[in-house]
C-alpha cells in the first residue's frame, strides 16, 4: 500500500466530518433520540431538493438553509404525529421519514432538478474519495473543500455546544428538571434538531446521508460505554470517530489489495471500522465491557465459593467437635459442591490453602486457626441475619430464614455485623438454637 | 395542543391537495386518457406484472405490520431492511465464486434473509448486554451494516467473473425489474403470512398486548415474537425488489397506522391495515405506470402516506375532525352549565326570579362579551334562559331545573371533598367546577350516600363555602 498526500486529505476530510458528527451525536445518544439522527439524515433529501426548486441554485448557503428548515420540519412533524396518532416515537418517525424521502425521490425526477447533480446514491454512499481531492484556497493555503466544510461545521457544533454547556447537559439527562430549573427544553430539542440537520448536510458529500447516522450514533455509543462523564464522552466520540475515519480509509485500501480487486466504497469501510471499535468498547470497556464483568461476575462467585467452603468446614467441626479430624460431613459437603461448579470450587480450594486458612488434601480438609476466625465472623452474620429477621417478621416459617441469610453473609461486612448484634441485643444462639460465635471470636 | 394538531393536519393535506395535481401536472404526458385507460385495464403485461407484485406486497406487509407496530418495534424493521444489504453483496460473491448465477433471487433472498435476522440479533444483543438504549443499538446495527454492505456491494461489482450491476436496485428499489416468478414469490410469501397471522391470531394479539400476561399462561412467547420477527423478515426481503430498503419499512407500519384511526378492534385493524397496504400498492404502480419518470417504490409510500393522512384527519375512531367535534361539543356543554349555575347562584343571592346583568355574568367567569352573547343565544334557543326588559339574564323554569341538577352536583362534590378529602372549603370550588359536568348518576347517588345529603330529593345544598362576589356595581 502507498501512501498518496490524497490519502491524507481523504482521513483528514473524513475525521473532520466524524468530530462533526460526535458533538450532535454524543446528545442524540444521550437523548435516547439516535434513530431522529437517522430519520433527519434521510429528509435532508427533500430538503436540498426543495432549496433547490426555489433557488434553482447549489450554491452551499439555501443548500444549508434548506436542511436546517427540514431538520425542524421533521422534528415537528413526528412530534406532531406522535402526539395525534397517540402511537410510539418510533413509528412516528418512521411514518414521516419515510414520506419525505419518498417525496425527496420524485422531487428529483421532476424535469426542473433532473439536470442536476444530486444523484440518491451520491447522497447516500457520499464520495469522499472525490470531495476529498477537490481542493480550494483559503486565506492563500490551499486545501481540500470537504475538510474545510466540515472543519466549520465542527467548530460551529463545538461552539454552540461549549455556549449552551450546561443547558445541553441538564436537558440531556432531565427534561423536566431542565424545565423547573428555567431552562428551555423544548428550545435546546430544536437546536439539537437544527444542529444535526445542519451537519448531516455538511457530511453527506463525505459520508453520505445514510452514512452520517454511523458517525452520528456509533462512536457516541462506544463512548457511552466507557465513561460515565458528560464532557468526557464528546472528546472520547471524537476520538473514536476520527479513528474510525483513518482506520476505515485503510481498510478500504488494503481489504480490496488482499482480495486482488480494484477498491471499495471508503465511506462504508468508515462505518465498519466505527462499527469495530464499538465492538472493541463493547467488550473491553472496563466498567460496562462484556469482558470485565465477566470477570467481575466470576470473582464474586469465587468469593461466595470460598466462604461457602469455609462455612460448611466450619459448621462441619461445630457438629462433630473440633477434635475430631478429618471432619466427614465437611468432605461430604465439599464434594457437593465440587459436583456443583467443578472448577470454581478446585480454585476457591487453592486460594484457601495459599492464604493459609485451611490446610490438608481434601478429603482431610481442617480449619487452620486464621481461617476458623475468617469461618466464625461468616457464620456469625449467617446466623444474625437469621435471628433478625425472626424478630422483625415474627410469622416467619424458621425454615424460611435460611436463605436470605444465605445470600446476605457474603455482603455483610464487619460495621453491618456490629449493628446486627446491636438490634439483635447479642442473642447467644439463633432461632434454629445453634450458638452464634461471639463478636470477638473473629479476632482471636 | 390539539388546536395546533388540527392546523397541522389541515395544512398536511392541504399541501397534498396542492402538491398531486401540480406534480402530476408538471409530469402530465399527452394522451393521458389512453394512458390510463391503458393502466386500468391491465392490458400491458408488465403493468399487469407490477401492479399484482405491489399489491401483494402491501397485502402481507399490511397485514404482518399491525402486530409490528402493536409491539412498537417500527425501527426495528427499518434497522433489519437496511441490515439486509451485505448478506445480498455476500450472496452474489458466494454464488459468484461457486460457478453459480450470482444474480439469481434464488441465491440473494437467502443471503439478505440471513444477514437480517443477524442484525435483529445484534440489537437484542447490545440491548441485553450494556446499557445501551434500543434507540442507539438500532442505529449502530443500520449503519454498520449498511455500510458493510456498500462496500460490499463495490467488492461484488469488481469480481472478474459475473456481472454485479443493478445489486444497487435493493436500495431504492425497481419495480420494473419484477418478473412473473417474482409475483409468485410475493403471492406465496403473502399467502403463508395470511395464513400464520389468521392462525396464530389469538397468540400473537396476547403477545401485542400483555406480553408478560402470555409468558405467565404458558405461551411460547420468545417462539412468538421470533416467528412475528420472522415473518417481518420475510416480507422485508420480498419487499427489497420493489420498493427498495429506504422504503420497505413504510410499507409495513403506515397502513397499520392508518388503520389504527379507524378502530379499537384488532381484527379490523388487521384486514383494513392489509386493505391500505394492497390499496396503496395498487394505486401507487397504477400512478406510476401512468405518468412518466415517476418512481414506482417512493408513489407508493407517498399514496400509503396520503392514507395515513387522511386517517389521521377523517378517521372514524380517533380521527382528528372526531375529536375535535367531540372537544368542542364537550366545551360548549360545560360553558352552558357554568352560565347556568352562575344564574342559579344570582337567584340565591337576589332571590328567586331576579335576574343579572350581563356584566355582571362577565365578572362572574372571566367571559368576553361576545362568549357571553353566544351562550345567552345558545340557553335562549333552548329556552333555559330568559331577558327581561332591561336586558337582565334570568333563568326559565326549565333552565331551573337543569341549573339546580348542576348547581347540586358542584356543591355534593364540594361537600364530598371537605368531607372526605381533607380539603380545605376555600379550595374545593375548582375541582368541582371541573367534575360537575360529567358525575354520572350512580356517582351522584353514592355522594349523596357519602354526603348525607337527601337521597332522590333534589333540593340544592347551601354552598359550603363563600360564594365569590363579582365586582362591586354589577348588580342590578
Amino acid at each position: 500500500m502507498t501512501w498518496l498526500p490524497a490519502d491524507t486529505s481523504i482521513v483528514l476530510s473524513g475525521a473532520l466530518c466524524a468530530l462533526a458528527c460526535s458533538v450532535p451525536g454524543t446528545l442524540l445518544v444521550l437523548r435516547k433520540m439516535s434513530m431522529m439522527g437517522d430519520a433527519i439524515s434521510h429528509t435532508v433529501l427533500p430538503g436540498l431538493a426543495a432549496a433547490f426548486l426555489v433557488t434553482q441554485t447549489r450554491a452551499p448557503l439555501p443548500m444549508f438553509l434548506g436542511a436546517a428548515a427540514i431538520g425542524l420540519v421533521t422534528a415537528l412533524l413526528v412530534q406532531w404525529v406522535r402526539d395525534l396518532s397517540r402511537t410510539d416515537g418510533g413509528t412516528a418517525m418512521g411514518i414521516v421519514f419515510t414520506a419525505l424521502f419518498a417525496l425527496g425521490l420524485v422531487l428529483l425526477r421532476l424535469p426542473a432538478i433532473e439536470h442536476v447533480d444530486l444523484d440518491p446514491s451520491c447522497v447516500l454512499y457520499g464520495a469522499v474519495e472525490t470531495a476529498a481531492i477537490d481542493p480550494t484556497t483559503v486565506f492563500g493555503v490551499e486545501m481540500p473543500r470537504a475538510a474545510l466544510i466540515n472543519g466549520i461545521m465542527f467548530a460551529v457544533n463545538l461552539a454552540v455546544l461549549l455556549l449552551c454547556f450546561k443547558e445541553f447537559r441538564i436537558s440531556a439527562f432531565d427534561p423536566a428538571l431542565a424545565t423547573t430549573v428555567g431552562i428551555n427544553a423544548t428550545l435546546m430539542h430544536y437546536i439539537l434538531m437544527t444542529m444535526t440537520a445542519v451537519t448531516t448536510v455538511a457530511a453527506f458529500e463525505t459520508v453520505g446521508s445514510i452514512l452520517v447516522i454511523a458517525m452520528l450514533i456509533v462512536p457516541p455509543a462506544a463512548a457511552y460505554l466507557l465513561t460515565d462523564r458528560f464532557g468526557v464522552m464528546f472528546i472520547l466520540a471524537g476520538v473514536i470517530g476520527a479513528a474510525s475515519a483513518a482506520g476505515g480509509h485503510i481498510a478500504a485500501i488494503v481489504v480490496p489489495e488482499w482480495l486482488g480487486v480494484g477498491d471499495t466504497v471508503t465511506s462504508g469501510m468508515m462505518a465498519v471500522a466505527a462499527g469495530a471499535f464499538f465492538t472493541l468498547a463493547w467488550l473491553g470497556s472496563p466498567r460496562h465491557g462484556v469482558i470485565s464483568r465477566l470477570i467481575l461476575r466470576w470473582r464474586l462467585s469465587l468469593r461466595v465459593m470460598r466462604e461457602d467452603i469455609l462455612g460448611i468446614a466450619y459448621r462441619a467441626q461445630e457438629q462433630e467437635g473440633p477434635a475430631t479430624l478429618p471432619p466427614v460431613a465437611a468432605t461430604d459437603a465439599i464434594a457437593r459442591l465440587r459436583r456443583l461448579r467443578p472448577i470454581i470450587a478446585r480454585f476457591a480450594l487453592t486460594l484457601l490453602r495459599r492464604r493459609g486458612l485451611v490446610r490438608g488434601p481434601l478429603e482431610q480438609l481442617a480449619l487452620t486457626d486464621r481461617g476458623r476466625a475468617e469461618a466464625a465472623r461468616l457464620v456469625r452474620s449467617h446466623r444474625l441475619w437469621e435471628t433478625y429477621f425472626s424478630h422483625q417478621f415474627p410469622t416467619l416459617p424458621a425454615d424460611h430464614l435460611h436463605a436470605p441469610a444465605e445470600v446476605l453473609e457474603h455482603l455483610t461486612d464487619d460495621a453491618m455485623r456490629d449493628r446486627l448484634g446491636e438490634r439483635t441485643s447479642e442473642p447467644s444462639v439463633d432461632p434454629h438454637g445453634r450458638a452464634i460465635p461471639g463478636a470477638s471470636s473473629g479476632e482471636s | 395542543m390539539k388546536r395546533s394538531g388540527l392546523i397541522a393536519g389541515l395544512t398536511l393535506l392541504t399541501a397534498l391537495a396542492i402538491a398531486a395535481p401540480a406534480l402530476g401536472a408538471a409530469a402530465l404526458p399527452p394522451g393521458l386518457l389512453e394512458r390510463l385507460e391503458r393502466v386500468v385495464s391491465l392490458r400491458d403485461y408488465n403493468t399487469r406484472i407490477v401492479i399484482a407484485g405491489v399489491s401483494l406486497l402491501g397485502l402481507a406487509a399490511g397485514a404482518v405490520g399491525t402486530f409490528l407496530l402493536l409491539r412498537k418495534r417500527s425501527l426495528t424493521a427499518d434497522a433489519l431492511s437496511h441490515a439486509t444489504l451485505p448478506g445480498i453483496a455476500l450472496a452474489f460473491i458466494l454464488a459468484t465464486a461457486m460457478g453459480g448465477e450470482g444474480q439469481s433471487l434464488a441465491w440473494l433472498l437467502p443471503g439478505a434473509f440471513v444477514t437480517g435476522v443477524a442484525g435483529v440479533g445484534v440489537i437484542l444483543l447490545i440491548r441485553h448486554t450494556t446499557r445501551i438504549k434500543e434507540d442507539a443499538a438500532l442505529g449502530i446495527v443500520l449503519s454498520v451494516f449498511f455500510g458493510a454492505g456498500a462496500a460490499l456491494v463495490k467488492l461484488a461489482e469488481q469480481m472478474p467473473k459475473g456481472s454485479a450491476a443493478g445489486l444497487d436496485r435493493f436500495i431504492l428499489g425497481r419495480a420494473a425489474s419484477m418478473i412473473a416468478a417474482d409475483v409468485l414469490a410475493i403471492a406465496v410469501i403473502a399467502v403463508i403470512v395470511l395464513l400464520v397471522c389468521t392462525l396464530l391470531f389469538k397468540e400473537l394479539r396476547l403477545l401485542c398486548f400483555d406480553q408478560a400476561f402470555a409468558a405467565s399462561q404458558g405461551w411460547p412467547v420468545v417462539l412468538l415474537d421470533a416467528l412475528l420477527m420472522g415473518m417481518v423478515v420475510a416480507v422485508t426481503v420480498t419487499g427489497l425488489q420493489s420498493v427498495g430498503l429506504v422504503l420497505v419499512v413504510a410499507m409495513l407500519i403506515t397502513p397499520a397506522a392508518a388503520a389504527r384511526f379507524w378502530t379499537d378492534r384488532l381484527a379490523s385493524m388487521f384486514g383494513l391495515s392489509a386493505a391500505f397496504g394492497a390499496a396503496g400498492g395498487a394505486v401507487g404502480a397504477v400512478l406510476s405506470a401512468l405518468f412518466d419518470g415517476l418512481p414506482t417504490g417512493p408513489i407508493i409510500v407517498l399514496v400509503c402516506s396520503a392514507f395515513f393522512a387522511l386517517s389521521l384527519v377523517f378517521g372514524a375512531k380517533r380521527g382528528l375532525l372526531l375529536r375535535t367535534v367531540r372537544h368542542l361539543g364537550l366545551q360548549r356543554r360545560v360553558a352552558e352549565q357554568h352560565l347556568l349555575r352562575a344564574l342559579w347562584e344570582a337567584e340565591e343571592e337576589q332571590g328567586p326570579q331576579s335576574t343579572a346583568t350581563a356584566a355582571r355574568l362577565q365578572a362572574h367567569r372571566s367571559w368576553s362579551a361576545l362568549a357571553l352573547r353566544r351562550q345567552i343565544t345558545r340557553l335562549r334557543r333552548r329556552a333555559w334562559v330568559r331577558l327581561d326588559a332591561q336586558g337582565g339574564v334570568g333563568l326559565t323554569a326549565a333552565g331551573r331545573v337543569e341549573a339546580q341538577r348542576v348547581v347540586r352536583n358542584h356543591r355534593l362534590w364540594e361537600m364530598y371533598l371537605i368531607a372526605h378529602a381533607d380539603i380545605a372549603p376555600t379550595h374545593v370550588d375548582r375541582d368541582a367546577d371541573r367534575i360537575e359536568h360529567v358525575l354520572a348518576p350512580e356517582m351522584v347517588e353514592r355522594l349523596e350516600r357519602l354526603v348525607a345529603a337527601q337521597e332522590g330529593s333534589a333540593a340544592v345544598p347551601a354552598s359550603p363555602h363563600e360564594l365569590a362576589t363579582p365586582a362591586p356595581g354589577g348588580r342590578s
